[in-house]
């Protein structure tokens, strides 16, 4: 007996996780649980850190996926599953834009203060060659 | 015998270079591999991303995003990605020039002020040295570079565009189209326009839970321009893997054609000197 599926693609950033067809699917949603079945309304939730249960059509036995919290997007008869790959919370991600910042301006200080010294010495090689080929066409004049 | 000397050193040393192109090569072309596959496995989650926002665009929502609107451009971000590394031909070197032309377009044509967003020490380096105004920096991202690393500076930029600091942000990287060939290009990330198919447009919009639109587009959107910079960074790697393997091969070939040019000279120069050194005693012979 074939029953109603609906296409669950599980994906994260940096890879594919699953894709198939699933007669149920049970999440974690920021509000609660949610078990999703064929044909359920357009629905769109962040997900909280957690396992998804996906129960498979034709009895096949049920896989357990653990995501990092994500975002869940359902059409009647599609299921998107959007996985963080890593931990998010709003001053985590605060603090590595800080760190961002801060590089930044450290790049910005070092170039007021020391000067790149490889990039210099070549710098200062090049105008030695140049001066040295202006002497030499001098001499022949 | 000591030209042949000198020249046999010369030879000795082209052939210890040639040794380390080789492996580098070797090396290069291994990782490239790597970085296709991930290039490979990223793609999924962009194509869904765009879905879902493609969904949304077509949904009749009743709240409108900052990021989805278009406002007149006058201050321009850029997100310019390099390698950490030299010795990858003139990967870095292309991308830059062709982003410095932009925006010296976008400098003079239309005057718009200008933001940078540095990944990779090569842009780094360099604008150190051109100026510029840089909001943020990242560096040492790896050969496995995780979206974990680019949250940071993703932030920064997104932050300075809802603060109107910016007006529009592009991605600057490297696009990997075959191993022979990487061309640089500048595309458009903020504000994201939504590829919306006419034929499906209908009236619905989804239920949203928590109950509020902004919140979830807000995680929506910033994963997706995360997901979009990732691609740049992972791409861009493949491309400068590419670019060494091929730089290094060219490296190679070099050193076999100098070899080959050296060891004639060296032969001749040998043979000379055995033949002076007959003729000398010869020579000394008939005196006697």
């Amino acid at each position: 007996m074939t029953s109603v599926t609906l296409r669950l693609d599980i994906v994260s950033a940096e890879r594919a996780i699953f894709s198939g067809l699933a007669e149920m699917v049970l999440v974690t949603g920021q509000m609660g649980e949610l078990g999703i079945v064929p044909g359920h309304a357009p629905l769109l939730t962040a997900l909280k850190p957690g396992n998804i249960r996906v129960i498979l059509p034709d009895g096949q036995k049920e896989q357990i996926f653990y995501i990092n919290g994500g975002m869940l997007e359902i059409q009647p008869y599609i299921v998107t599953v959007l996985s963080d790959t890593a931990y998010r919370a709003e001053d985590i991600d605060e603090a590595k834009a800080i760190a961002a910042k801060e590089k930044a301006e450290a790049l910005l200080k070092e170039r007021n203060s020391e000067v790149d010294f490889a990039r210099a010495s070549s710098e200062l090689a090049e105008a030695i060659a140049q001066i040295q080929a202006v002497r030499k066409l001098k001499e022949r004049l | 015998m000591t030209v042949a000397k000198e020249i046999r050193t010369k030879i000795r040393s082209i052939k210890n270079t040639q040794k380390i192109t080789r492996a580098m090569e070797m090396v290069a072309a291994s990782k490239m591999r790597k970085a296709q596959d991930r290039m490979q496995r990223a793609k999924p989650y962009a194509k869904k991303i765009l879905q879902v926002i493609g969904h949304l665009a077509k949904g009749h929502t009743e709240y409108s995003h900052p990021f989805l609107q278009t406002r007149d451009i006058k201050k321009a971000g850029y997100i310019i990605i390099t390698s950490d590394r030299g010795l990858c031909g003139s990967l870095n070197t292309n991308l830059l020039k062709t982003v410095l032309k932009d925006m010296k377009d976008k400098k003079e044509q239309h005057g718009i002020e200008l933001n940078l967003c540095l990944i990779g020490k090569k842009a780094s380096s360099f604008f150190k040295r051109m100026g510029g105004n840089v909001l943020a920096q990242k560096d040492q991202l790896g050969d496995a570079p995780e979206i974990n690393d680019l949250i940071g500076v993703v932030k920064v930029m997104l932050d300075a565009y809802l603060n109107q600091q910016i007006d529009a942000l592009y991605l600057c990287s490297n696009e990997f189209i075959n191993t022979m060939k990487q061309v640089p290009v500048i595309q458009q990330i903020l504000p994201v326009v939504p590829d919306v198919d006419e034929n499906l447009r209908h009236y619905w919009d989804y239920i949203y839970e928590p109950d509020n639109a902004k919140e979830l587009l807000d995680k929506l959107l910033t994963r997706y321009i995360e997901s979009q910079v990732y691609r740049g960074v992972i791409e861009n790697a493949a491309a400068e893997q590419a670019s060494r393997m091929l730089a290094m091969k060219n490296a190679t070939d070099n050193a076999t054609d100098l070899i080959s040019e050296l060891e004639l000279a060296y032969h001749k120069a040998r043979q000379a000197a055995i033949t002076r050194e007959l003729t000398e005693i010869v020579a000394g012979a008939a005196v006697v």
